[in-house]
């Protein structure tokens, strides 16, 4: 079929699900709507798959399919089409989001069928997928920004979807917010790109970008890449900006898995990979991407460790697992995060339909306190959600551990690197392993402590089978990306990964091979480390639940400081939020209430006191105007005669 | 001709209105006298060059001989949009006014088309005089429909306002006068063209206050600066709108502020283009401080309408950024944001009507879960909210990304401030969305024995237009912006030393090219 009307029913079809949904909400039921939505995804699904195909018999080095709809805006020089491209990198993406996002519409309606909002959940859906879309295969970060904006829209009503409850309406609103802020620096970064290249057309972009590095911090490239690197914090959910990931969870489960774990958080990942070469000539965007990633992975997994909320644990997790995928990329291993991305899609998009598939069982119990020996009750549930457990603490041969270990090797050998790096993403792999063996046992495994009135059942078929798939690509997800010192021993197996993205990533200046010794060596440390930290945690919260108390007690101070995520909301509300508004009454009360309202008074009444010193001439009394009448007399007589 | 009826006709209308024996059918009437005006403004598309920067459909007939003053009406790509908003906000106003308006109907209306000729004559004059007399005129009905259909404080509201605006415009008619007697040193013969006033060198010294053109620009700026508002002139501006009627607030939105505006764009900028230059980063500075006061105001008021009143401050801070940004893009973008303020902002007042007029509040505070009780509502007031915080997709947001653009390009500086605009935009408009329409059902809307009702079917229709324009413009903003870029173009490359020229058709395409080279 042509290319245009791929893309078009690729980009459309979801978005006339959206119409047809939102239209007529009132009217379809859970399930009506959510066959119509799901329709729409395999849909694009198909278009997905159909174009990526074409893509790939298409010659390596020229492998894009690029359809311009219109020219959108155009003033002076500054020209953005509507245009859209697929290539090694966006191809992946939409598989992603099609395939991964049909898996949980599917999953969706079983998990709203008793929700009265079912038909706005899945035109909301819809219009998530719609954005995303447009986000991954614009050809120009404008039009990237449009799917950019989308999604986040997206995310906020679907955070807010219970919106009866404050709390939740007030979660969609932090989220939005504070993607505003990392979009406002993405506007920023737009303006100086194109102030310096005079266009905003990636190919265009990336075949300007400079051949030799730029030292300076206040250069155009370094400036403009830390902004976009900005907004990707805020859409990533990365230090500083992360806060609203955790509260995002709030919205329906499938969403935490759709939105917020397996596609748009990632987005800000993807924009950096799209832009590698003009990233990896900005030396000093690429340590604070780094340094922000490594902090942000580490942050978030001692966050992780110490939450009750099963969903909780999960964004934490998310949260660190992203740090992992900008430490990557800050190190020049763009590919490494790309694999980290689409791994990391796999298994986490399962492990939240997993604990959907729990909180739908408990009645919407989301705390692990009580919760405990599910294993029985939800087999099908805890066995995937066991193979996602192995994928993301990185054991072999699941799909985690070969990105994981790729983006460590780079870390430690990358000019970009250090061993400092390394270190810091082997403790985020360790903690990783810690928290998530600790989510598993006290769900899954050792003593039931659900409540005697709660029957905890298996989930129906509709959502088992999402589960079942997803399981199986975080088993083998990882096998088209095996390390050369692995592959070597397995019959020369290619690095199929590598091969694939080559074409669109600038290599890192500077950059040798790993030699497999040391990579073996790295490889083997972070397994054991994460082995071990897995097998303490299970003795912890199996064997003997005691003992993660007694800790948590003798250092209790440390530990509250932990729980209560280092009172980083606390600070933002207590150092910016409630400031600001106490500022803004201020002004208001003193500047418009107090000085231009009473400085015009004071002008009226001046212009009053004028008038009335005129005023007092005018009386009407006929002896006063004589007396008037004579003074003039006299005056003018005596100028005559005086001259 | 076409200029002379679109501008006069409403004035027919009035008079019409005014004699129209049954009061009760002057509604219907209105609603299709107003339907005609815009269709007939439609005909401007037919008739109009989108290629030439000359000002078309020129109508000039000498008025009062001995002072030069002409009547001398022109559009081109800078008006023509302006004229077109004008014409389609009316019959919506109208329709949305049709339960809000019920005492003294005929006025009203009477009102309401003096007012249409008024702002449309501002919009087409180009002789200052004439120009000036429809800008005078036009304050006139509003002072009526704030003052008679108002709320508890009308009176002080209209006084405030006339007051504010009659200061500034005095001012603009002594430089008027001054201006009409440079031209007759410089030709002769007095003349109170603009196309004349476009030809004349007024001294420029820099550094000091009291140097001609200086003065000159200030006048005018004045003028113009308090009808936009410009912090720190703005406080007429949130007085007004809250006790103004719901028309009143839409037209004052709507158009009356971009009288302002535009003001600036076809007099200020071209008129005096050194002191402009000069004083570009006063403007620039008090646009910034404008976005962001009105936002962190907007913030915090508990009522609604004051909330969007300040955030017109806001929103019009952006359209003098980027006028006085003197690039396509700045001056681009700030001719769509004025088109999309009027849209949108207007939108947001039809809507606060239509909610006031079920419960006769518009503190915040006493709403809450709305979304629940009136979903249709719901969606139309955050489809506006999306537009307004400049969603892509939506037309706010071409605006203010060509504004950004353009300040970026003249002034980075000043970008780096007014980007926080778009941060504040949306803490602003969620803030006061989630505490209106989510959360628990507050102390207005869970009254059982009046239970609040959703839209009906002309409220539904007065809508529909304003959202299929918020999504026409944000999806193809090229239809529109065609229209202005010569004129843009146009008034970017000659900015300093711009003339105008009347077009002539027939000899259009070989009459506009050598202008271009000026």
């Amino acid at each position: 079929m042509n290319h245009s009307v791929l893309m078009a029913l690729l980009i459309l079809s979801p978005f006339i699900g959206f119409l047809i949904n939102g239209l007529r909400y009132k009217k379809h039921s859970a399930n009506l709507a959510g066959t119509i939505a799901t329709g729409a995804i395999v849909i694009s699904f198909i278009s997905a798959v159909s174009l990526v195909v074409d893509v790939v018999a298409m010659p390596e080095e020229s492998r894009r399919i690029a359809v311009t709809f219109f020219e959108w805006m155009a003033i002076d020089r500054f020209k953005i089409n509507a245009g859209f491209v697929v290539d090694q990198i966006s191809s992946v993406m939409i598989l992603i989001i099609t395939g991964v996002g049909t898996l949980i519409h599917l999953f969706s309606i079983g998990y709203m069928h008793h929700d009265k909002g079912a038909a706005k959940y899945f035109a909301y859906l819809n219009l998530f997928i719609f954005n995303m879309l447009l986000l991954v295969l614009g050809d120009s970060l404008l039009v990237m920004f449009v799917g950019w904006e989308g999604v986040g829209l997206c995310s906020y009503l679907l955070i807010g979807f219970w919106f009866t409850d404050k709390e939740k309406a007030a979660a969609g609103m932090k989220a939005f917010i504070t993607n505003r802020i990392g979009d406002a620096a993405f506007l920023l970064g737009m303006f100086v790109l194109f102030m310096t290249f005079g266009t905003l057309n990636f190919a265009e972009l990336n075949a300007m970008a400079p051949t030799t590095v730029e030292a300076s911090w206040l250069g155009a490239l370094t400036l403009g890449t830390l902004f976009l690197f900005i907004g990707a914090t805020g859409k990533s959910a990365q230090i500083p900006l992360y806060v609203w990931l955790p509260d995002a969870m709030a919205g329906p489960t499938p969403v935490s898995a759709l939105i917020h774990a397996a596609t748009m958080v990632t987005a800000g990942v993807y924009m950096i990979v799209r832009l590698n070469p003009l990233f990896i000539m900005a030396p000093n965007t690429m340590m604070v991407i780094a340094i922000i990633g490594a902090a942000t992975a580490v942050l978030a997994a001692t966050i992780g460790m110490t939450q009750w909320d099963i969903k909780k644990v999960l964004a934490y997790s998310t949260v660190s697992q992203l740090g992992y995928m900008f430490l990557a990329c800050g190190v020049g291993a763009f590919g490494a995060a790309m694999f980290h991305l689409m791994t990391h899609a796999f298994f986490k998009a399962l492990m939240f339909l997993g604990s959907g598939s729990v909180i739908h069982a408990m009645h919407e119990e989301q705390d692990i306190r009580k919760m405990g020996a599910l294993k029985k009750y939800m087999p099908i549930t805890h066995i995937t959600f066991l193979l996602g457990w192995l994928a993301i603490i990185g054991m072999p041969p699941f799909a985690g551990f070969f990105s994981k270990d790729e983006i460590l090797a780079y870390s430690f050998n990358s000019p970009y690197g250090s061993p400092i790096l390394w270190a810091a993403g082997a403790l985020g792999a360790t903690l990783t392993a810690f928290y998530m063996t600790r989510l598993m046992a006290l769900t899954f495994w050792g003593k039931s402590r659900v409540p005697k009135e709660v029957h905890p059942h298996e989930s129906p078929a509709l959502m088992t089978i999402p589960l079942i798939v997803l399981a199986v690509f975080s088993v083998i997800g990882g096998w088209i990306g095996v390390p050369h010192a692995i592959g070597e021993h397995l019959g020369h197996l290619p690095n199929f990964w590598e091969h694939w993205l080559h074409p669109l990533i600038k290599p890192i200046p500077g950059w040798t091979p790993i030699d497999h010794s040391t990579e073996w060596m790295l490889m083997g440390i972070s397994v054991t480390l994460a082995a071990l930290s897995a097998v303490i945690a299970y003795h912890f919260y199996v064997k003997s639940p005691e003992t993660p108390k007694k800790i948590a007690e003798s250092i209790k101070p440390i530990y509250n400081v932990v729980y209560n995520k280092y009172f980083v909301d606390e600070a933002y509300f207590g150092g910016i939020i409630n400031p600001l508004i106490n500022f803004s009454k201020n002004t208001w009360y003193y500047i418009d209430v107090n000085f231009i309202d009473k400085m015009t008074y004071v002008v009226g009444d001046v212009v009053k006191g004028m008038g009335s010193i005129v005023r007092s001439t005018q009386t009407g009394n006929m002896q006063q105007y004589a007396m008037y009448i004579g003074i003039g007399v006299v005056l003018a007589l005596s100028f005559v005669i005086m001259r | 001709m076409i200029l002379s009826c679109l501008v006069f006709l409403p004035l027919l209308f009035a008079l019409i209105v005014a004699v129209w024996p049954k009061v009760s059918t002057i509604r219907h009437l209105a609603l299709g006298f107003a339907v005609i005006e815009f269709i007939l403004s439609l005909g401007l598309f037919q008739r109009f060059d989108s290629n030439s920067s000359a000002l078309q459909m020129v109508e000039k007939f000498m008025w009062i001989e001995r002072f030069g003053i002409q009547y001398f009406m022109g559009i081109d790509g800078l008006s023509l949009w302006l004229v077109l908003l004008t014409t389609f906000l009316t019959p919506i106003i109208i329709l949305g006014s049709w339960t809000a308006i019920n005492d003294r109907i005929r006025g009203f209306h009477v009102c309401l088309f003096v007012l249409q000729t008024a702002m449309l004559g501002t919009f087409v004059a180009m002789d200052a005089i004439f120009f000036y007399v429809f800008w005078e005129l036009a304050l006139v009905p509003m002072y009526f429909i704030v003052g008679i259909w108002g709320g508890a404080r009308r009176i002080y509201a209209t006084v405030k306002l006339f007051i504010y605006t009659f200061a500034g415009s005095v001012m603009m008619l002594v430089a008027i006068i001054y201006m009409m007697y440079l031209t007759q040193e410089a030709t002769g013969t007095m003349s109170a063209s603009l196309l004349d006033f476009y030809k004349l060198q007024i001294p420029f010294v820099g550094g000091t206050f009291f140097s001609l053109q200086t003065l000159l620009f200030f006048a005018f700026s004045l003028a113009f600066a308090i009808k936009v508002p410009v912090f720190p002139l703005h406080t007429w501006l949130p007085d007004a709108h809250v006790e103004a009627p719901t028309p009143g607030s839409v037209i004052l939105a709507g158009v009356m502020l971009k009288m302002g505006t535009y003001g600036f764009l076809r007099w200020v900028i071209p008129l005096f283009p050194e002191a402009s230059e000069y004083w570009a980063w006063l403007f620039m500075l008090i646009g910034t401080v404008g976005i962001i006061y009105g936002a962190l105001v907007a913030m915090i008021q508990p009522d609604v309408k004051k909330l969007v009143a300040y955030s017109s401050v806001s929103h019009m801070g952006y359209i003098l950024l980027g006028l006085f940004a003197f690039n396509a893009y700045g001056i681009g973008g700030g001719l769509y944001q004025m088109l999309n303020h009027g849209v949108s902002t207007g939108a947001l007042f039809l809507l606060i009507g239509m909610i006031y007029e079920r419960t006769h509040s518009r503190e915040i505070s006493k709403y809450g879960g709305l979304a629940s009780v009136l979903p249709l509502f719901t969606i139309f007031f955050f489809i506006i909210t999306l537009s307004s915080i400049a969603v892509p997709m939506t037309n706010g947001f071409v605006g203010e990304f060509f504004i950004l653009l353009g300040t970026f390009q003249a002034n980075p500086a000043f970008a780096y401030f007014a980007v926080s605009g778009v941060v504040l935009g949306a803490v602003y408009m969620l803030w006061m969305f989630k505490r209106v329409f989510f959360g628990q059902k507050g102390e207005l809307v869970k009254d059982e024995h009046h239970p609040l009702h959703d839209l009906n079917a002309r409220e539904i229709c007065v809508m529909i237009p304003l959202v299929l324009m918020v999504f026409w413009m944000g999806i193809f903003p090229n239809h529109f912006l065609n229209f202005s870029k010569a004129s843009i173009d146009h008034l970017v490359k000659n900015r300093t030393n711009y003339n105008l020229t009347i077009y002539s058709t027939g000899a259009s395409a070989a009459t506009a090219a050598p202008q271009e080279g000026n």
